[in-house]
Formats: structure tokens, C-alpha cells, sequence
């Protein structure tokens, strides 16, 4: 805290000093719940296909909004389709949108973000560019941005990532910016390595362990601004079934048949919790600074 | 400080710029034409080629884009296509429910997150952290129109406390006004909750192991005096930042609640403009997201002198 | 809070109490103490273009008639009745001579007269399709006095007095002179007219809210109220459209008594309604709506007439609409494509329709036409809840039938610019979409626009078909009921052969209100007068 903290590096602090260890300094009994269940999710969506008793997509006009009973185990939604096989597909779907929104931000981030700290010249327009993008709503701008390519699966992605993108650029830039004060990076500099090798070599290392850190909460927070989107109207196609218009497509339901948003809800809260207990505590592994702390 | 408070402000210029040509482009590459929208199912393509004519939507890009330029210079924000009232008066009717919402909200979030954050950073590694924690994980985990509609079905349809919708102006009597906003608020405080109470925490945490705190303490001073006036003025930084960023997702949050509750304000009055395609109302209203979003950052940036002497400008 | 509202509960007791005394002790002073009456609606859509004239969007279309008036209107049996102006007709059907009623006044209190409704007539003439027919054979129109008007054309057309008495698209509300020289490519920024009601300019936020308050000045007929023709009493003091965007949060609010009256409710939402004593749901008119599906004429693989036929029969009406509409009381599997229970209406040629899908007669179809896979670009908007559901369906109904298709998602917006574009699916094109009317738009030959066939003139989709031209111009010259009928009946029959459009039946959608609300006629566009709103 003897910094000045300016705007730019107080979102940093932000970054960094959001998320804390909520139990315990090592890996305690929460995150190892968290990692199996994650993990349970995972492999029930990604294997769905091969064991969902209906086509998700299989409609059946006269056995609409049904119960749940032996033959449709979690009911039936407004087309007359399987809820259940239509949940356990969402799942796959919705993990798919986090995990691409996810790379694609960190990838895309780390590039800019690489530049932007390492030269100068540069560093002044992508920071503007950046700070004009933080200062647009996310939700607004990826509604604009759905509208413009239409609600395609890569569309949402693109427009769940494009406002993610500045707050990596942030993070990466500060990471570089105090790296490249460091006397080996100094020396690689005066020894003349070429520019791309010092900043894949020497800077791109550094920005791992936070970027790993940022990319779960990225994940996180896809999947439900993708549930956000389906809401009001411009998310994916309802023929590809995800957590989120799924829980769309029910909300009008609420009071008569629960079950339409409970149980992705549940799945997805379910989900969304444990990546971030996964984060917080890789976030603690890989910072040094709150080791010290945490002693 | 007069002097970073104007050197800050200069630097917000090129941001609004930008943010105007971004999404001038954004607006005019998406599909979708208010002309159509305007004259309904049965129009022919000549009587919509003359609308478009007559919305100035057939000039060139660049034309439109000082013409709107030239408007804002002015501080004029145009008109709406569809309904031809000025989106200034638009924006006076909308906003006020907005920001009333907005304030009811931070207030009711750092009067209970703070407070959240400190007990729990004060009793760290107990129950009460873990139940602190675990509630501010939980607020970032579930849909928030899933917890309006769970809010609706309790407080509104069973216990039948509160009306279901709607909004009253403050004007119109606080009753009404606290009534109506009380359920939006409470949804859109809880991600704002867990947000402040997680950076509370972590700030206190940090502050607590001071060396001046463990004096405090020696010398007998009060365990309240302690964390609310010594600690938690010196963890205020990051909470006030956090405060400030989160500002971001408090308006995509409105955007959802707005709809849930049925409230007339601007989230809702943007998505249905970019759902209808009315441009001059979109840009107005991203130009004014991003400028009260930078707005408030500003405020917070300044404020931190207040809380934390170290820190001239 | 909650001593808040117990407190007011106690307050509002109180004034009740003191009210009924008061009225006990003398009812006359009753009313002059009472608050006044408001109705407060919520209608489908927000009201956003107060120009009647240059939408054709029913919400535009419903505020119209709050404050406009027309000079004829047709009444529940389709009979053309005088509303501002009684008529003659001269012997050889080519002058029309209207006469005003007495007492007819504009909101500004100026008195309506011959020359507004020829300016009135002139601009709607300019947008609506029966109004240009007309103008195409007129001859002049004139106002020789305050209160007369006088048709000349120069042929015989005997829709006239159907086409200006119509609800849709566009009905021609008389303004006054002055608004209604605005060319009729712009919208009109003053909004009088000399209707029962008057728009609150002060309290009308685009969007959410209109509030219309009742013209005092306002002479009803005498005739009992039916649909838009007879007397428009109003028996409120206020009348609050308002949107709200979710339908549950609607519903709520009706069972909560914080609104009135709700203009449409979602069938598989009634339940909610159903145990609630102060609450009716119940049907406003009979006709209500159609769905339709709509193939694009210019592109393979709907340029076949066969591929075209195959369509038609791998979709079926019974599962589409019970998909929309949940419960068989409030759908009908019809086969006429203009309307089952209107004069022209007739079913010949439609089984393919109305007897549930066919598969397999759609895989021969579709071999003898030679398809070959190319997959067809249907449109599926995401944002308007009446018609997420028809595109989903028949998506899958066609795949079943051996037809590839892409089934591309996008907001309302996107459709209507694209459905538009006349390029081919794959450069921004389109070969099938779906949309709704309410059966009086396309109810007859004349008003219904996707039996034109008039090439790159017709409606989106643009079919040249010079038989159904030839058709259309012998109804306008058929020269008494029975004929037009059997020109119908041939049209349908065409339409069958020729899938200018895929009838996929009708529906109706419920209204709701308290039961303090009374008297509400039936009527395809929901009314304000003639109800009334006792005290809860």
C-alpha cells in the first residue's frame, strides 16, 4: 500500500486482492467437495449424449409441461421435450460457452495486454481502447453484439468475451510492467534478444498464475451472463439446449412447473461455486504475497 | 488536487470519444432497419425507401455521424425514431427510477457487507467467516432473476408485504417509494453484497496484522474502536474501488431486474431500443452508462485521499 | 414496514368508512368525493408510434380508435355501419355522398368539418393497399360544405364502403386538416383527433406508459356499442395503458389487484389464475388470430411448386398450435385461408393441413420434385413470444419429412429487415418464416396482402402468380355477395395448389380482468368505452 494507487493500479488490487481464501490456507475438505463435483458435472455433460433416455430436441406436442414420472424423469417442458435430457445437454453447452469464453478472453488479453506493457508507444491507444470498452455495460454491449452477428453459439462467445478482454489486458499489463524492471529481463534487453523472444521467453511466463486465476472466474461468469442473455431474449438457439434458456425458456412457468428453473439453476449455481471456490484456492496457491499473509 | 481532479477529467475526453465512434459503428453494422420497424408488417419497399429518406438513414456514414456530433456538441441527444419524442425528456422520465434504485441499493449493500466483511476478517477461520464467505460465493452463483422471481413469490405473493411490480417516485410518499423498490434493491444487493464483503474481508485481513493495530490492542483500546475506526479506515481503498468497479455491474444487473419488477427505467428503455433499432436512443444512453461509470470512478479515485492520508496528488 | 402498511390498510379503512357514511347521509355528494376512475390495462406491446396512419402495428392501430374517430366502422356481423357520417350511394355506384353528424368536435375544440376528412382520407389513401385501390378509380374528393363529402370515381368499386370501415391494416382515423397535411412518410408530431378520449401528452412515457383521459365534449350515437360501430359511451375518467415486459410478473399483478385488465394471457398460465374469485378470464371475440408460414417464391428449393406442396404436408396444425396454445379450447385446426368463421371462409382442398402431418407424402413430393438437399434458411425470432414457437415446430416437422434445415435464430428486428432481402438464403436471404394476423386482415381477397401476386410488388416472398391476379381483379368487379363468395372459394382452392402461403390455423388468445371491471364489449381490438369500474 505504498504505491500510490492510481485508478489502473487499483484494478489490479481489485484483480488480486478480490478473492480470498474462505476456509483454511491449503487445500482444505471445501475445494476437494468442490473439484469432485466439478468434476462430476463435467463428465455427466460431456458424456449426456450417450446416456439421456430422449433427443433433447425430440418434441411431443400433446405431453407438454408434464410432471415428472417414470418415463420423463424431470418432466416435459413447453414443446413437449424431455427436461431432463434437455438439462443434462445444456449442461455440455453452457460449460463449452464458459470454457471457450474463457480461452478466447485470456488468449486475446494476453496478446494485447503483452504489447501494451511492453511498448510504450502502443500502451497509451490500447489503454484508451480498453478503458472505452470497461466503461461500456457488458450486458449492453454483448445484447449489441448478438443482435449484429445473431444468437449463434461462437456469437455469444464473442460477445461474452469482448468485455472480458480489457480487464486481462489490465492484468497482464501491470504483470509485464513490473516484470520487465527486473534485472534479468533488464540483461536479456541490453544482450539484444530479439523482442518476441524476450516477451514469449522472460515477460509471458509471469502472467500464468494470475491469468489461470482470472480465466476461472471468467468461466464462472460467462456461463451466467450467457443465462443473463438467454433472459432477455438473445441468447443461443432453443435447439441447442444450455442452462440458460433453458431457465429462459421456463421463467414464464415459475409458479406452475418449478422444476423448469430449479434444476438448471441448481446445476449451474452448483457449477458456478465450485469453479470459484477452484479459483480462490488456486489463487492462493500461486500468489506468494498471500502465502506470507496467510502465513 | 485541483489539479488531478482536472488532469482525470481531460483524460475521460478520448474515452467518451471513443466510446461514441464504437458504438456508432456497432450500431450501424448490425442489421435491422427503424424504418421498417416504424411503418409495420405491410409496408412496400418504396414507402420504406422514403421513411429512410426522411430519417436521414440513407446519408452517408460519416454525414451521420457529425450530424450526431454536431447534436451532442450542442447538447442535443436527437430524437427518437420511433416515437419522435426528444430522447433528452426520454432520458428524464427513465432516469430518475434508475438512480434511486442504483443508491437504495449501494446503501443497503455496504450497510450490510461491510460490516459482514469486518466480522468476518475479525473472527477469521471460524464459523461466522465460513458462513460470511459462503453467502458471498453463493451471491455471485445464481441468476439475479432468479432471485427476484424467488423474492416476488415470498415477499409479494405469499406474505403479500409488498406489491408485486411497479415503481413510485419518492414524491409520491416514501411508503410507496420504499414498498415498490425494496424487493428490485434487495436482488440487485446481493451480488453487490458478496462483492464488498469479499473485498472488506481480504482489505481487513491485510490491515489487521499491522504492526499499529497489534499497539492498539496493547494499549487497550476497544475492540470496536479498533476495527471500525482504525482498521477499516485504513482497509477503505480497495472497498471504495470495489465500490466503484462494481458500478459496471450494478447497470447490467438493472438491465434484468427492470424487467423482472416492471420498473420505467434505463435498462429496460435500452435493450428495447437496441431490439428496435432505435439508434438515436441507444447511443445516448451507452454514451451516458459509460459517462456515469467513469463518473463515479473518478469520485472514488478522489475519495481515497479522504480515507487514506498517505496518498497526495 | 410492515406497521407502514397496516397503517395505511387502517387509513384506507377509514376514508371507506367515512365515504359510506357520507353517502348514506347524502348520496349526491357521493361521486364529487370519490377519487377518480381509472382503468389501468396492460396492453401487448408498448405504445412507441403514435401515427396511426403510417404503421400498420395493432397497439398503434388500438390507440388510434382511443382517440380518433372513423366516418363508417364495421359492426360483428362485418356490415359496414355509419359511425361519424351517414351515407348515400348513387345509382351507378360511383359517387359517394357522406354526410357528418351533428356535434363533432377535436380535442381542441374545434369542430370537425368536410375539409379534415378529405386531407384524413388523402394521407391514408397514400398508405394502406384497399385505400390506393380506391384512389386508383377515383375521380375527386371533395368537401363542398363543413359538412359534406363527396366520392367521385371513375369506375364502379363496391368494397369501398368495406375497405374504409375496415380495422385493419390501417383504418382511416379522421385528424385534423393540419396534422393530416404531414406527409404521409413522416409521422405526425401533434396528436388531436375527436374520439372519446384524449391523449395525455403531459403523461405518456414511449414505451410504458399512455394515459387517456375521458372527452367531456364527446357526442356518442345512440346505437348500442358493436365492435367499432355504434355508440362510444365512456363511463371512466381515465384510462392507463401500460407494458410490462414479463408475462408472470403481469399475471401477479392482476391477481394482486394492482392492475385491472390484461389484454392478453398466456394459456399455460390460467391455472394461476383460476382459483382467484376476483379475477374472470375469458375470450373478447371469436375470430382472433392466424398463424401462417410463408415461402419465399424466388429461390430454390420454394421456386418448386412441389417442394412447396411437401412443405405443406410434413407440417400439421394440430401439433403446431397446441404447442403455442396448450389447451384445444383456445385453438382451432382451420384449413381457410380466410378465416373459418368469416363470410368468405371456406376449408376446400386444406385436409393436407388439417389432417395432421404426412411424411411420407412429403418424401414423394419431394423426390419427384428432385430436392437435393439444399438446406432451407428458416427464420426464428428469439424476442416475440408469439412467435418463438411456430419456427421451432415446424423446424422439426420438416426434418422429419426429409427437408435440410438451417433454423437460424435472431431478434424480431433482424427478421423484418431480412425477410426483406430478396439475395438468396446464403448471401443474406431467407426461404421460410412464420408471422400471426388477426383474422379481419385477412379476411377477404382485397385486404389480405400474401394473396397478392403481383412479382416484386407483392409481400415478402413475392410470388408471380398472374391466376390469382386474375382472380383477385374479378372479385373487385363481381357484383353481388354470391359471386364474390365463389371467387373466394376459388382462390382458396388455388392457394391449396399453389401454397402462396401455409395456413397453420387459428387461435385466440384470452383476456383477463378483475371483476370490477363490467360491460366490456366484444371486439377483435379491445375497447374502452362502454365499461365500467365499480368500487373494489
Amino acid at each position: 500500500m505504498t504505491e500510490i494507487p492510481t485508478s489502473r493500479h487499483s484494478a489490479f488490487q481489485v484483480l488480486t486482492g478480490l478473492f480470498s481464501l474462505p476456509v483454511g490456507a491449503r487445500i482444505g475438505v471445501g475445494p476437494m467437495i468442490a473439484a469432485v463435483i466439478l468434476v462430476a458435472i463435467v463428465l455427466a455433460s460431456i458424456f449426456a449424449p450417450w446416456y439421456v433416455p430422449y433427443d433433447p430436441l425430440a418434441m411431443d406436442a400433446m405431453s407438454r409441461l408434464k410432471p415428472p414420472s417414470e418415463a420423463h424423469l424431470l418432466g416435459t417442458d413447453p414443446y413437449g421435450r424431455d427436461t431432463f435430457s434437455r438439462v443434462m445437454t445444456g449442461g455440455r453447452v453452457s460449460l463449452l460457452i464458459g470454457v471457450g469464453a474463457a480461452v478466447v478472453s485470456v488468449a486475446v488479453g494476453l496478446m494485447i495486454g503483452l504489447v501494451a506493457g511492453f511498448f510504450r508507444a502502443a500502451d497509451g491507444v490500447i489503454m484508451r481502447i480498453m478503458d472505452s470498452l470497461m466503461a461500456i455495460p457488458a450486458i449492453l454491449l454483448a445484447i449489441a453484439l448478438v443482435a449484429l452477428n445473431g444468437p449463434s453459439l461462437s456469437s455469444v462467445i464473442i460477445a461474452i468475451t469482448v468485455p472480458e478482454v480489457p480487464r486481462v489486458v489490465r492484468l497482464v499489463r501491470s504483470v509485464v510492467l513490473s516484470a520487465r524492471e527486473e534485472p534479468y529481463v533488464e540483461a536479456a534487453i541490453a544482450l539484444g534478444s530479439s523482442m518476441p523472444k524476450i516477451l514469449i521467453q522472460h515477460l509471458m511466463p509471469n502472467t500464468f498464475a494470475p491469468l489461470i486465476v482470472q480465466g476461472t472466474y471468467i468461466c464462472a461468469s460467462a456461463i451466467l451472463i450467457e443465462a443473463i442473455l438467454s433472459f432477455l431474449g438473445a441468447g443461443v438457439s432453443t435447439e441447442i439446449p444450455t442452462w440458460g434458456n433453458i431457465m429462459a425458456e421456463g421463467r414464464t412457468y415459475f409458479q406452475i412447473k418449478p422444476g423448469l428453473i430449479f434444476w438448471p439453476g441448481f446445476l449451474l449455481s452448483l457449477c458456478i461455486l465450485a469453479i470459484n471456490l477452484l479459483g480462490d484456492t488456486a489463487r492462493d496457491l500461486l500468489d506468494p504475497r498471500m502465502k506470507k499473509r496467510e502465513g | 488536487m485541483f489539479l488531478y481532479i482536472l488532469k482525470r477529467v481531460l483524460a475521460t475526453i478520448p474515452v467518451m470519444v471513443i466510446v461514441a465512434i464504437f458504438v456508432f459503428l456497432l450500431l450501424r453494422l448490425t442489421p435491422g432497419d427503424p424504418a421498417a420497424i416504424l411503418a409495420g408488417d405491410a409496408a412496400t419497399p418504396a414507402q420504406l425507401e422514403r421513411i429512410r429518406d426522411r430519417l436521414g438513414l440513407n446519408d452517408p456514414l460519416i454525414t451521420q455521424f457529425f450530424t450526431w456530433m454536431g447534436q451532442l456538441l450542442r447538447g442535443d441527444l436527437g430524437t427518437s425514431l420511433l416515437s419522435n419524442t426528444s430522447v433528452s425528456g426520454m432520458l428524464a422520465d427513465r432516469l430518475g427510477p434508475t438512480i434511486n434504485i442504483a443508491v437504495m441499493t449501494i446503501v443497503i449493500s455496504v450497510a450490510l457487507a461491510v460490516p459482514m466483511g469486518v466480522i468476518a476478517a475479525w473472527r477469521h477461520r471460524t464459523w461466522v467467516d465460513f458462513l460470511v464467505m459462503s453467502f458471498s460465493v453463493l451471491g455471485f452463483s445464481v441468476p439475479v432473476f432468479v432471485i427476484g422471481y424467488i423474492l416476488i413469490q415470498i415477499f409479494a405473493i405469499e406474505l403479500r408485504w409488498v406489491p408485486v411490480q411497479g415503481y413510485a417516485d419518492p414524491s409520491a410518499g416514501f411508503g410507496a417509494f420504499f414498498s415498490r423498490a425494496i424487493l428490485p434493491s434487495l436482488t440487485l444487493a446481493t451480488i453487490y453484497i458478496a462483492l464488498i464483503a469479499r473485498m472488506t474481508r481480504a482489505s481487513m485481513l491485510e490491515v489487521l496484522g499491522e504492526d499499529y493495530i497489534r499497539t492498539a490492542r496493547a494499549k487497550g483500546v476497544r475492540e470496536n474502536v479498533v476495527l471500525f475506526r482504525h482498521a477499516l479506515r485504513n482497509a477503505a481503498v480497495p472497498i471504495l474501488t470495489i465500490i466503484g468497479t462494481g458500478f459496471a455491474l450494478l447497470i447490467s444487473g438493472v438491465v434484468v431486474t427492470e424487467s423482472v419488477f416492471n420498473i420505467p427505467g434505463i435498462g429496460r428503455l435500452t435493450v428495447d431500443a437496441i431490439l428496435a433499432r432505435d439508434y438515436p436512443v441507444i447511443q445516448a444512453m451507452i454514451l451516458l452508462t459509460a459517462g456515469i461509470y467513469v463518473f463515479v470512478n473518478l469520485i472514488v479515485d478522489v475519495s481515497y485521499s479522504f480515507f487514506d492520508p498517505r496518498i497526495r496528488y | 414496514m410492515l406497521t407502514l402498511r397496516s397503517a395505511l390498510k387502517e387509513t384506507r379503512g377509514l376514508a371507506a368508512a367515512l365515504l359510506t357514511g357520507t353517502a348514506l347521509l347524502a348520496p349526491g355528494a357521493l361521486s364529487a368525493q370519490e377519487d377518480e376512475t381509472t382503468i389501468t390495462a396492460v396492453m401487448h406491446s408498448g405504445l412507441r408510434v403514435l401515427d396511426p396512419v403510417i404503421t400498420t402495428a395493432h397497439i398503434t392501430r388500438n390507440h388510434g380508435y382511443m382517440i380518433y374517430d372513423v366516418l363508417t366502422a364495421v359492426d360483428s356481423e362485418f356490415n359496414p355501419q355509419p359511425q361519424m357520417a351517414s351515407w348515400e350511394m348513387s345509382e351507378d355506384g360511383l359517387t359517394y355522398t357522406f354526410t357528418l353528424r351533428d356535434g363533432l368536435m377535436f380535442h381542441d375544440g374545434a369542430p370537425v368539418t368536410g375539409a379534415d376528412v378529405v386531407a384524413s382520407l388523402n394521407r391514408w389513401g397514400e398508405r394502406d393497399s384497399g385505400g390506393q385501390m380506391i384512389f386508383d378509380r377515383t375521380a375527386s374528393l371533395e368537401a363542398p360544405d363543413d359538412k359534406t363529402i363527396v366520392w367521385t370515381l371513375s369506375e364502379p368499386f363496391a368494397p369501398l364502403l368495406d375497405v374504409i370501415s375496415k380495422q385493419s391494416a390501417v383504418p382511416p382515423f379522421i385528424m385534423p386538416a393540419r396534422v393530416a397535411e404531414t406527409s404521409s412518410d413522416e409521422t405526425i408530431t401533434e396528436y388531436v383527433g375527436s374520439g372519446p378520449f384524449v391523449f395525455n401528452e403531459e403523461e405518456y412515457e414511449p414505451g410504458v406508459n399512455v394515459t387517456y383521459d375521458k372527452f367531456e365534449d364527446y357526442v356518442p350515437r345512440d346505437e348500442p356499442a358493436s365492435w367499432m360501430a355504434g355508440g362510444k359511451v365512456v363511463n371512466v375518467d381515465k384510462v392507463v395503458w401500460t407494458t410490462m415486459p414479463d408475462a408472470l410478473t403481469a399475471l401477479n399483478a392482476l391477481s394482486a389487484g394492482e392492475i385491472d385488465y390484461l389484454e392478453q394471457v398466456q394459456i399455460d398460465l390460467m391455472p394461476i389464475l383460476e382459483g382467484n374469485p376476483d379475477v374472470t378470464v375469458e375470450k373478447r371475440d371469436e375470430l382472433g388470430y392466424v398463424t401462417i408460414g410463408r415461402p419465399n417464391f424466388l429461390h430454390p428449393p420454394f421456386d418448386n411448386k412441389l417442394v412447396r406442396q411437401a412443405a405443406m404436408a410434413a407440417l400439421d396444425q394440430e401439433s403446431m398450435l397446441a404447442t403455442m396454445q396448450g389447451n384445444p379450447e383456445y385453438y382451432n385446426v382451420c384449413g381457410a385461408i380466410f378465416g373459418c368463421s368469416t363470410p368468405l371462409g371456406d376449408e376446400s382442398g386444406s385436409e393436407m393441413l388439417t389432417d395432421g402431418a404426412d411424411p411420407e407424402a412429403a418424401r414423394a413430393l419431394l423426390e419427384e420434385a428432385g430436392y437435393d438437399g439444399t438446406p432451407i434458411v428458416v427464420m426464428a425470432p428469439t424476442d416475440v413470444v408469439s412467435l418463438i414457437n411456430q419456427p421451432v415446430v415446424a423446424a422439426q416437422a420438416l426434418r422429419e419429412a426429409g427437408f435440410e434445415v438451417d433454423l437460424q435464430s435472431m431478434d424480431w428486428q433482424s427478421v423484418v429487415q431480412r425477410r426483406a432481402q430478396q439475395s438468396a438464403p446464403g448471401e443474406g436471404g431467407w426461404n421460410l418464416f412464420f408471422t400471426n394476423w388477426m383474422v379481419p386482415e385477412i379476411s377477404d381477397p382485397l385486404i389480405n396482402v400474401m394473396v397478392n401476386g403481383r412479382g416484386d410488388d407483392a409481400w415478402f416472398g413475392w410470388p408471380t402468380d398472374p391466376e390469382i391476379e386474375e382472380l383477385r381483379s374479378a372479385f373487385v368487379a363481381a357484383e353481388n355477395e354470391a359471386s364474390q363468395k365463389e371467387i373466394a372459394v376459388q382462390i382458396q382452392e388455388h392457394v391449396m395448389d399453389n401454397v402462396n402461403y401455409i395456413m397453420m390455423g387459428e387461435y385466440i388468445i384470452p383476456q383477463a380482468r378483475r371483476n370490477t371491471i363490467q360491460n366490456m364489449i366484444p371486439s377483435p381490438v379491445p375497447v374502452f368505452w362502454n365499461v365500467t369500474k365499480e368500487a373494489e
